[in-house]
């Protein structure tokens, strides 16, 4: 058996102590060892993006990324986009008023991969805007609705 | 959808790389981005008693000028290379495949190093080190060696690393101006592996001839490859748009091991592939006519 490692990972700002397998993924360790089960899991091989979190402030399939191999960084899910007060980020509340979710099984994934790329381009054009969502797959509201919360949340000033 | 238990490692130096690599043998890999491994290790297409990771080795990073050159060491990630001015002035081709490799959020973790040793056959820049005569670096316990990319991709998921050796880092030449580059690619979906693609260098000499031509294509054959004939034919000539379609044909013409499958038949591709070809080789040219 592959011997356990001790990682330490800063998440949503706090500190956060593991003795992990190697073969544990970043996206398991924050659901399973974590309880941050924002971050979901559709096809845990890299092509639907839901469980995208920010490493060290950029965007990245946590399935895609073993625990250890985080071992001293920065990693902020879903659940720490929010302010501290529960108030919803630009990216958020413009996916509440675009009605840019509906089962919200991808939504996470969707909201984590727009913050990180709003923050990047902060005036993107609607061809750009499209091709930073086509990682992340829905399949059911269709993406209308998510390229309009895109468009809203970069057309507001200091949007991220 | 678990990968299977392996040993982790996370070495701090090439050299301790390399020894590590050496002591292992075929039960070791080499971890970088992982964006192409940990979905083969997910789906268990692959499995490995130990995971050699490079996220520590930091001489492995980074981008640099020496003589004519840049220099790229093999973990620096795509996402950096999006960013960076400098790859985009000298080894504008590079710049341009980037944004076709997967989506933003891959290119975040996956690197130019991991994406050559993968050397997927529909892969980018497998083709762009193809087309540009790039050489790589490669080290081991028995010493360091540079393989022109020619030599580097001998089939698919296959290069000439040997099991102990670490690519280290991949040089690119600086084509003097006039020149163009073009590369173009399809897939049915955003992201995805193309079915077929072509990358296009061009050069120019004093009088407006074309004094170097190379072509790349990627999705059609076992690995990249160079349409060595297509570029034989431009030399000394003016370069045309017109040209385009003959020499997308001609590219394709002696190609005989094109993949087909539920995606597209061999036919379709070498179709699909002159197009690319004729596409990049217009916007090549226009580049290096008019700047």
């Amino acid at each position: 058996m592959a011997d356990d490692i001790d990682i330490r990972i800063r998440v949503n700002g706090l500190p956060r102590r593991a003795t992990v397998p190697p073969r544990l993924t970043l996206a398991d360790f924050l659901r399973v060892n974590c309880g941050l089960t924002g971050t979901h899991l559709g096809c845990e091989h890299g092509v639907c993006g839901a469980c995208t979190v920010l490493l060290d402030r950029e965007a990245v399939r946590a399935c895609l990324v073993f625990a250890v191999q985080a071992d001293g960084s920065d990693v902020t899910t879903v659940e720490g986009i929010a302010s501290p007060d529960g108030e919803l980020s630009v990216v958020q509340a413009a996916f509440r008023e675009h009605h840019g979710l509906q089962c919200g099984f991808c939504t996470p994934g969707f909201v984590v991969s727009v913050t990180a790329f709003l923050a990047e381009n902060p005036k993107p054009t609607d061809e750009e805007i499209r091709a930073a969502l086509s990682g992340n797959l829905c399949r059911c509201t269709g993406y209308q609705g998510i390229v309009n919360a895109v468009r809203a949340a970069a057309d507001r000033e200091d949007s991220v | 959808m678990k990968p299977a238990a392996f040993e982790y490692h996370a070495p701090t130096s090439a050299e301790e790389t390399v020894a590590l690599l050496a002591e292992l043998g075929d039960e070791g890999k080499t971890i970088a981005g992982g964006q192409s491994l940990v979905p083969m290790l997910a789906l268990r297409l692959a499995t490995f008693g130990h995971l050699v990771d490079l996220r520590r080795v930091h001489e492995l990073r980074g981008i640099e000028q020496r003589d004519g050159t840049v220099r790229i060491g093999a973990t620096t990630t795509q996402a950096t290379l999006q960013r960076s001015e400098d790859i985009r002035d000298l080894v504008p081709l590079l710049a341009r495949a980037t944004p076709l490799i997967g989506h933003f959020q891959i290119r975040s973790r996956g690197t130019v190093g991991g994406s050559l040793a993968h050397a997927d056959a529909a892969a980018e820049y497998p083709a762009v080190a193809l087309t540009l005569d790039a050489e790589l670096e490669a080290l081991s316990v028995r010493g360091r060696r540079t393989i022109p990319a020619a030599r580097f991709l001998t089939g698919t998921w296959t290069t000439a690393l040997a099991e102990d050796e670490l690519l280290t880092a991949v040089t690119f030449p600086v084509w003097r101006r006039p020149r163009g580059f073009a590369i173009e690619e399809f897939a049915r979906r955003s992201g995805d592996f193309a079915l077929a693609g072509a990358a296009v260098a061009v050069g120019l000499d004093a009088g407006g001839r074309v004094d170097r031509c190379a072509i790349g294509l990627f999705g059609l054959g076992p690995s990249a490859c160079r349409a060595h004939t297509a570029e034989a034919g431009t030399m000394g000539r003016e370069p045309a748009e017109d040209m385009a379609d003959d020499i997308g044909r001609q590219a394709l013409a002696d190609l005989d091991s094109i993949p087909s499958d539920l995606h597209g038949s061999a036919g379709y591709r070498k179709r699909v592939g002159a197009a690319m070809v004729a596409r990049a080789w217009r916007r090549a040219v226009r580049e290096a006519v008019h700047g």
